[in-house]
């Protein structure tokens, strides 16, 4: 009797232990094998968001020409952007590189991994927004052309919260901070944040940045020059941020929020918090997630307040200002070609701005005023238009903007100096040493 | 006959291995062509206070799972070893955190530690909603509980098994001379699990220096620098900021703790000698 419990038992670690090892072996992700196999074109696209209407576009081409069809591979964003990088290293990137312009593409052109697009652009970029479309060029050559919506941070408050507070939407910084004030006495997080992601704490240093200073701040420090994250701009953007932080303003807990579950938009919408400064990306989740508040008007929008006597312009934007297609240059010729004209008839034509606008998202092309107001619900896609198409510059998030390692080197720091672990001093020397 | 699973070991294991040590003397950012650069990686990467912390909480983390899982699943263990129905059941509940996969078991986690929507909120008891995952002090210790509560199930199970080898006649003759519990667990059970603990504390060691996925779902790292462990880091280097050079050098270095470790945990304990425990019986 016994000794039958005991094989059992054996057999029960022996199963559960070979369980163990294999569920460790398959942690890896293997995405399929690489689309550059073959000549004719292949693209890695994300899923999600727009993916309706980007296979739309691959749909479309296909059709058209049967003979060059996309061989087109979805990843999920985190797997792709770990992928490519490797991927374009080795030679195998697929036909069309999806990005976000910035640090890497600079890379990829150095490296001679992406080609000039040339006349293949010209006639999309006479209809693109201008800042938005700055961003693919390299050194005056244009390597990647916008893909898909334009996303800006703004500011989103409750209006509810608002309201029970007294507090008006502030226009500048003593204002904001006056309200992180009365925001606290009624008992609600004045600011959501969500630090446990990092990444959206960027936002505050390069608004506050840009108010103080303007854009050619930040141009200094991607330009490489000594000491350029010790400029006055940036050195007073972090002691505000940890005047923000000393003050109450995120409130006791934000290391625990993650923005990936939308624990910051959930405090705004929920009404623990009043404000939280994201981008346009969450606004189909408060739909989603509070679609009474957002009917009845309770969800308001508002650009970054001002900082007095900054020289930067009020109308500035950060943020994503769009995805953008590169043509890889280890490509073969035909696929080359055929990618190249890919992006002069499918990318942002009329039919993929009207996919876009319908799902709510706005596309970095001048002149859809009329277009925007025909939609159902036009007011958020006419601010977040407005925004973009006003701005006199519209700045890449830093973190894609600069080389990988500086952006790790900025994340790391930039999360200290929220915790209070170093001062703003402290953040401009380390951050000064990367340069 | 060993042909095949040494081609394998070979190609899978050993190649890569001197791979990664060839490039831990190049700097490589992953586009362009590696370029030679001696031992420059290795000075600037052992000076990194970023490395040196990630190499003083990787300690803290191997020691402090060891000390926290050990003595748990051993009692564990040895209690659901017992043959009672209730025992049964329970043991079929300790067992659940052992089905779940490690980032499946952080998102859940990270949700239930929200300090707005969590369990805290949930339950109705303030004292839950703390800054658990966002305060540098408190973040590590919450890893390691999270940690414990995904392998302690099946290092129970291992000592259940090795509890329920032990003849029970041992027992009776204890029990005739008159041990109690307590001296019957200590001079009895204790020697006789002897292999099963080094067994575990060998994996338990070694899986706390190369751990990684639940930390990096969890909490990435942060906040700050506060888990970031040396496998984490050396991801986040190879990967994040692509300095492939210097991510090879922390790689070769948790190869070589690791290899050390386990070997002197075999010939410390005299493992490899495996004589038997059970003489006279």
């Amino acid at each position: 009797m016994r000794l039958r419990i005991g094989r059992r038992t054996g057999a029960v670690v022996a199963t559960v232990t070979a369980a163990a090892l294999l569920a460790a072996c398959g942690g890896g992700k293997q995405p399929g094998g690489a689309a550059a196999g073959g000549d004719g074109p292949s693209a890695w696209a994300l899923t999600g968001g727009t993916e309706e209407v980007f296979r739309a576009q691959f749909d479309a081409w296909d059709a058209e020409h049967p003979d060059q069809e996309f061989s087109v591979e979805w990843f999920a964003n985190d797997a792709y952007k770990e992928k490519i990088r490797t991927a374009v290293g080795a030679g195998n990137s697929p036909t069309l590189i999806y990005g976000w312009s910035g640090g890497t593409l600079a890379d990829y052109a150095a490296n001679g991994k992406v080609v000039d697009l040339g006349d293949s652009v010209t006639e999309l970029n006479e209809r693109l927004i201008p800042s938005v479309a700055a961003n693919g060029e390299v050194d005056g050559t244009t390597y990647a052309v916008p893909n898909t919506h334009t996303q800006p941070v703004v500011m989103y408050h409750n209006k509810e919260v608002l309201d029970a507070a007294g507090v008006d939407v502030p226009t500048t910084y003593d204002e904001l901070l006056d309200a992180v004030g009365t925001l606290q006495d009624e008992g609600v997080t004045p600011i959501a944040l969500a630090g446990q992601s990092v990444w959206p704490e960027l936002m505050w240093i390069q608004y506050l940045t840009d108010r103080i200073g303007g854009p050619e701040v930040f141009q200094a420090v991607l330009d490489g020059e000594e000491g350029a994250w010790s400029d006055p701009a940036i050195v007073e953007a972090t002691t505000k941020i940890r005047e923000l932080v000393d003050a109450g303003a995120f409130g006791d807990s934000f290391g625990s929020v993650n923005a990936d579950q939308n624990a910051d938009t959930a405090l705004v919408h929920t009404g623990k918090a009043a404000f939280v400064l994201q981008g346009s990306w969450v606004y189909p989740n408060f739909l989603e997630a509070a679609p009474e508040l957002v009917e009845s008007g309770g969800l308001g929008y508002t650009t970054f307040p001002a900082v007095e006597g900054g020289a930067g312009d009020p109308a500035n934007i950060v943020g994503n200002p769009s995805n953008f297609w590169s043509v890889s240059a280890d490509a073969s010729e035909d696929a080359q070609t055929a990618a190249k004209e890919f992006i002069s008839t499918e990318v942002l034509s009329d039919d993929v701005v009207d996919d876009l606008l319908e799902i709510g998202a706005v596309p970095p092309i001048t002149g859809l005023e009329d277009k925007i107001a025909a939609q159902a619900d036009s007011d958020h896609p006419s601010f977040v238009y407005g925004l973009v198409r006003d701005a006199p510059h519209f700045q890449l998030s830093w973190d894609q903007a600069l080389p990988p390692a500086q952006a790790q080197e900025l994340l790391d720091n930039l999360s200290q100096l929220f915790l209070g672990q170093i001062d703003p001093q402290q953040f401009s020397d380390a951050m000064d040493a990367t340069l | 006959m060993a042909g095949p699973a040494l081609a394998l070991f070979g190609v899978f294991a050993v190649v890569p291995l001197l791979g990664v040590v060839v490039l831990s003397f190049m700097s490589w950012d992953g586009l362009g062509d590696p370029v030679w650069a001696g031992i420059d990686n290795w000075g600037r990467t052992l000076a990194d206070p970023v490395t040196q912390n990630a190499m003083r909480l990787t300690v803290v983390v191997t020691v402090v799972s060891w000390l926290f899982q050990a003595p748990v699943s051993l009692l564990l263990g040895v209690f659901m070893a017992g043959r009672q129905r209730y025992r049964a059941v329970l043991s079929v509940l300790y067992f659940l955190p052992l089905l779940f996969s490690a980032a499946a078991v952080a998102i859940a986690y990270r949700a239930l530690l929200d300090p707005n929507f969590g369990l805290g909120t949930a339950l109705g008891i303030p004292w839950l909603s703390q800054d658990w995952i966002g305060d540098p002090d408190l973040a590590l210790w919450v890893v390691l509980f999270v940690i414990g509560w995904c392998f302690v199930p099946f290092h129970s199970l291992l000592y259940q098994g090795g509890v329920r080898q032990i003849p029970r006649s041992m027992y009776e003759a204890a029990l005739l001379d008159g041990a109690g519990r307590v001296q019957q667990f200590l001079h009895i059970t204790l020697p006789q699990l002897k292999y099963t603990i080094i067994t575990s504390s060998t994996l338990m060691i070694v899986g706390s220096l190369t751990y990684f996925d639940l930390i990096f779902v969890l909490t990435n790292g942060g906040p700050g620098n506060a888990t970031r462990i040396l496998p984490l880091d050396m991801y986040l280097t190879g990967f994040r900021s692509y300095d492939m050079g210097k991510a090879s050098v922390i790689a070769v270095v948790l190869v070589v703790v690791g290899l050390t470790v386990s070997l002197l945990l075999n010939r410390l304990s005299g493992a490899n000698k495996m004589e038997s425990q059970m003489e006279g019986l």
